[in-house]
């Protein structure tokens, strides 16, 4: 019996063996055409103009061109789809003379009437689309319906007028007054130019709305058939395992060198760095700050930070006195150590903001702005000059159960600026509300004093974030400026790119002149991947314009 | 038995009348709504009031409800907010990877905890028994996810022996006829693949087994110390009965009813959806497709998907109950 419990245990020690052996081939052999990127979830839609996720945007930036596009790494705009463009006189036509002899990948030839059906199309989303989650891009850049559903704005309000080939390559978009920052909102993969025939054939917009007025999708365009221009196509969606493409035959760019993208959906960070380390994946988004020391110290692993491009601030309302006293606002940026808390709370990812723009966007100003260095005593002479009586009470607000880009830990933000406040005169009294929705519904209906909040760009435009915030009176910042307004409306409407980059960058002064907020924090996020993944140019509107096609493996 | 289960099933339309009932008013109590997690920072007052009203949330409750109840009528769970995926269409990508999970951690619990209890019970008070006990708690002790992140780490990052996530390695092609991986392997006779789909399962399954293997080793030495001492196996060793016949005829016939109800218990727990393991393991079950949806108020996810792991646990349990005629003839339903 013991000798039979003896061979027993010996077979299992040689199963276990054989088995962590034959485990030991479990990585599969890769071919170096074929990349794996992992993402922090599956795409939502493959159809652009309905999502606005990121691993939705990075997925259909490979599939669809736009008419205009962005230079690696940065925001200038470059010809994509359109190979020139010129304004009216009015600033009402924007003509763009469009590429030759392009097919998208189902081989339906790409032309002016195919730019006039998608923008046609989106313009005309039936009521279900016009779902502010669903066509938000739409709806921020251009706004307006057709045939608006209730609650919606129509023809009168939207900024697009419509669309006019002008023979086989050339297409006008008219607008109802004049913008510029539509240019580099249209470079987005949400404008990118689908197939017609795929649009019809698939029936991108068919669907049933149920009892609880939920669309439900039944043509299988935004699933399984999304066809643009691009450098790959859609190949096999397996949700929460995987969505591949392969590349375009008909792409009319430089051919890919990577022939297979992959992108893994792996919702944890720490399970994503693992997969990275093993070699499952060759690369990753959404890298967390405290893992970036691991990555750096991995010699088969590299850490690209993608300039920064979203803002972190302390808003202030100026109808709730004493706020609307400038020396007031002043003495608060003088009493902010946005310093020490942009250093220390941001994993190293954190750059102290002198102004609301960010560096990688034009209209930033390098000269003029008015500094505000931590200076506890000068922010006690201007609360003293104002009239006020030292400590000043202000009510500051914080959110809780939320991490955003700008303010990973909200709290300790605040504790930081509590304290740096409390020694420059004024006397902090704090409140919290959850983020969502109490928090957010406080802001935007003017109720908080001082609050932090921040901002991530919807497109690579100075008006996505001036004029968004310090275009118009709001009650969550409660001024009336009209200067201000004038200014932004104008470096908005202004076509020239050379006046316009100028004419922001007055506004960057004005606005740090005025002050409605105190920009304390620019922070940017990172990308890993292997070593031996070479082309990877991280951009400021990541993870659009970080095209797989440049890449090469090896 | 015919009218027992008949009577059980006919108990699923009050219960699931109750869940339906339950998970609608809950999910309603959550602050916000799907407007705030569908726009982040652009939600503007005006777009979180459309999307209210585009989804009839802006309507008194007994509305929504009425407008919910037409729904499940037609056979529908409901589209997916975030995704505009249908319930229904998730769930059958989704459960497969969640039943085969809990399948191969209930698997594990018992293969290695039934004769792991079973030992430590004839080994009573003995060195085994004593490191059987240790084992367990410290089983029991450890987080899941702890302990799932130590496994990868191991023997995926430093070894290299196997997989660190998903289902299958991501370049395989592998046909799904059923979502069932290793079903799938099988009918198609793929052995490559079937061990491809065995490999990724080994890790989750070890991770997620480890407190059920501890509870089933725990109530089998229990049950085992109990039933041995019973008049009737004294008499059957006592007719010379060879000690194995014993043990598998009389004691473990009658120590494994306890056993059954944990494992039945243990088995709906994890068919609900084991949110760490799958999180940790890029698992794509419905635990974390669930936990996705309370966060970014996925009314139409929450309420079909409950509603489906109500109906999982039920059967679970009723297939448990059923069981225990199986293994003790004696036992009857009427």
């Amino acid at each position: 019996m013991r000798a039979g419990r003896k061979k027993a245990w010996v077979g299992l020690a040689v199963v276990l063996v054989l088995t962590a052996m034959a485990a030991g081939a479990h990585a599969s052999k890769r071919a170096t055409a074929t990349i794996v990127f992992g993402t922090e979830a599956d795409p939502a839609l493959m159809d652009p103009s309905l999502v606005s996720d990121g691993p939705s945007l990075r997925a259909t930036d490979q599939i669809f061109n736009s008419l205009v596009g962005f230079q690696r790494g940065g925001t200038k705009i470059i010809p994509e789809l359109a190979t020139s463009w010129t304004t009216s006189k009015n600033g009402l036509a924007w003509t763009f003379k469009l590429r030759h002899n392009v097919k998208f990948s189902d081989g339906t030839p790409f032309n002016a009437a195919a730019v006039c059906v998608n923008f046609t199309r989106w313009y005309s989303f039936p009521a279900p689309l016009q779902n502010a989650a669903l066509s938000y891009y739409w709806q921020t850049v251009f706004g307006g319906f057709r045939n608006p559903a209730a609650g919606n704005p129509g023809p009168d309000k939207s900024l697009y007028k419509g669309c006019k080939a002008h023979g086989v390559y050339s297409v006008s978009i008219l607008l109802s007054r004049r913008s510029s920052s539509f240019l580099a909102a249209i470079g987005l993969p949400n404008f990118g130019i689908a197939s017609p025939t795929a649009l019809r054939k698939y029936q991108a917009d068919a669907g049933t709305v149920d009892a609880t007025g939920v669309f439900h999708p039944t043509g299988s365009f935004a699933t399984q058939h999304p066809v643009g221009t691009g450098p790959y196509m859609l190949s096999n969606w397996s949700i929460g395992n995987k969505l591949e493409l392969v590349a375009n035959p008909r792409y009319w760019g430089p051919k890919p060198k990577i022939q297979r993208v992959i992108f893994r959906p792996i919702g944890d960070t720490a399970a994503r760095l693992q997969a990275l380390q093993t070699g499952e994946i060759q690369g990753m988004d959404g890298v967390n700050p405290a893992d970036f020391g691991t990555i750096k110290g991995d010699k088969s692993l590299k850490l690209l930070t993608r300039p920064p491009f979203t803002v972190g601030y302390v808003g202030i309302n100026q109808s709730i006195p004493p706020m609307n006293k400038l020396a007031v606002r002043q003495a608060l940026a003088y009493g902010l150590d946005r310093k020490t808390v942009a250093t220390a709370f941001y994993g190293g990812q954190g750059t102290t903001a002198n102004q609301f723009l960010p560096p990688a966007l034009f209209g930033f100003a390098k000269s003029g702005v008015p500094t505000y260095s931590y200076d506890p005593n000068k922010a006690k002479q201007l609360l003293q000059s104002a009239g006020l009586t030292l400590p000043v009470k202000v009510d500051f607000w914080y959110p809780t159960n939320v991490s955003r880009p700008y303010m990973p830990d909200p709290a300790r933000n605040f504790q930081a600026f509590q304290a740096s406040l409390e020694k420059a005169g004024f006397d902090v009294v704090p409140h919290s509300a959850p983020w969502r929705p109490d928090y957010r519904a406080g802001v935007q209906a003017g109720k908080d004093q001082l609050f932090l909040f921040g901002w991530i760009a919807d497109f690579a435009d100075p008006a996505d974030f001036l004029n968004v915030h310090f275009g118009s009176q709001t009650p969550q910042f409660g001024f009336n400026n009209a200067p201000l307004f004038a200014l932004l409306a104008k470096a908005d409407a202004e076509p020239d790119y050379d006046k316009r980059v100028a004419l922001y960058q007055q506004a960057s002064v004005q606005v740090m002149k005025f002050l409605p907020v105190i920009p304390y924090v620019w922070s940017s996020s990172a990308v890993a991947l292997k070593s031996n993944v070479k082309g990877y140019i991280p951009g400021p509107i990541g993870p659009v314009n970080e095209p797989f096609a440049a890449l090469s493996i090896g | 038995m015919l009218k027992f289960v008949v009577r059980r099933l006919l108990l699923l339309v009050p219960i699931l009348i109750g869940i339906s009932l339950l998970v609608f008013a809950w999910i309603r109590a959550l602050p916000g709504s799907p407007a705030e997690s569908l726009l982040g920072e652009h939600a503007t007052p005006q777009a979180i009031a459309q999307i209210r009203h585009q989804y009839g949330l802006d309507q008194p409750i007994y509305v929504q409800y009425w407008h919910y109840v037409q729904t499940l009528a037609s056979g529908n769970l409901g589209t997916s907010i975030t995704t505009q995926r249908t319930v229904v269409y998730e769930l059958s990508q989704r459960f497969p990877a969640t039943a085969e999970l809990a399948l191969g951690a209930m698997f594990f619990a018992i293969a290695v905890g039934v004769p792991l209890g079973f030992f430590a019970a004839k080994r009573y008070g003995g060195w085994f028994d004593h490191l059987s006990l240790v084992g367990s708690l410290i089983g029991i002790s450890i987080p899941v996810f702890f302990l799932g992140l130590i496994l990868k780490y191991v023997f995926a990052v430093r070894l290299g022996w196997l997989p660190s996530i998903g289902r299958e390695d991501v370049l395989a092609e592998n046909p799904h006829p059923t979502n069932f991986y290793i079903l799938d392997a099988i009918i198609e006779g793929d052995p490559a693949a079937l061990w491809d789909a065995v490999q990724h399962l080994i890790l989750p399954a070890i991770a997620l087994g480890s407190i059920p293997l501890a509870i089933v080793t725990r109530i089998t030495r229990a049950s085992v110390l109990d039933v041995q001492n019973e008049d009737y196996v004294r008499t059957a060793r006592a007719k010379g009965l060879r000690p194995a016949v014993v043990d598998s005829r009389h004691v473990m016939r009658n120590a494994l009813l306890p056993v059954v109800t944990i494992v039945g218990l243990q088995a709906g727990l994890l068919l609900s959806g084991a949110v760490l393991t799958e999180t940790i393991f890029a698992w794509p079950g419905i635990g974390s497709w669930l936990a996705g949806a309370i966060f970014n108020r996925d009314y139409p996810v929450l309420q079909g998907g409950i509603l489906f792991v109500a109906v999982v646990f039920v059967f679970v349990n009723l297939l448990v109950d059923i069981s225990y005629a199986v293994i003790n003839p004696k036992i009857r339903y009427s």
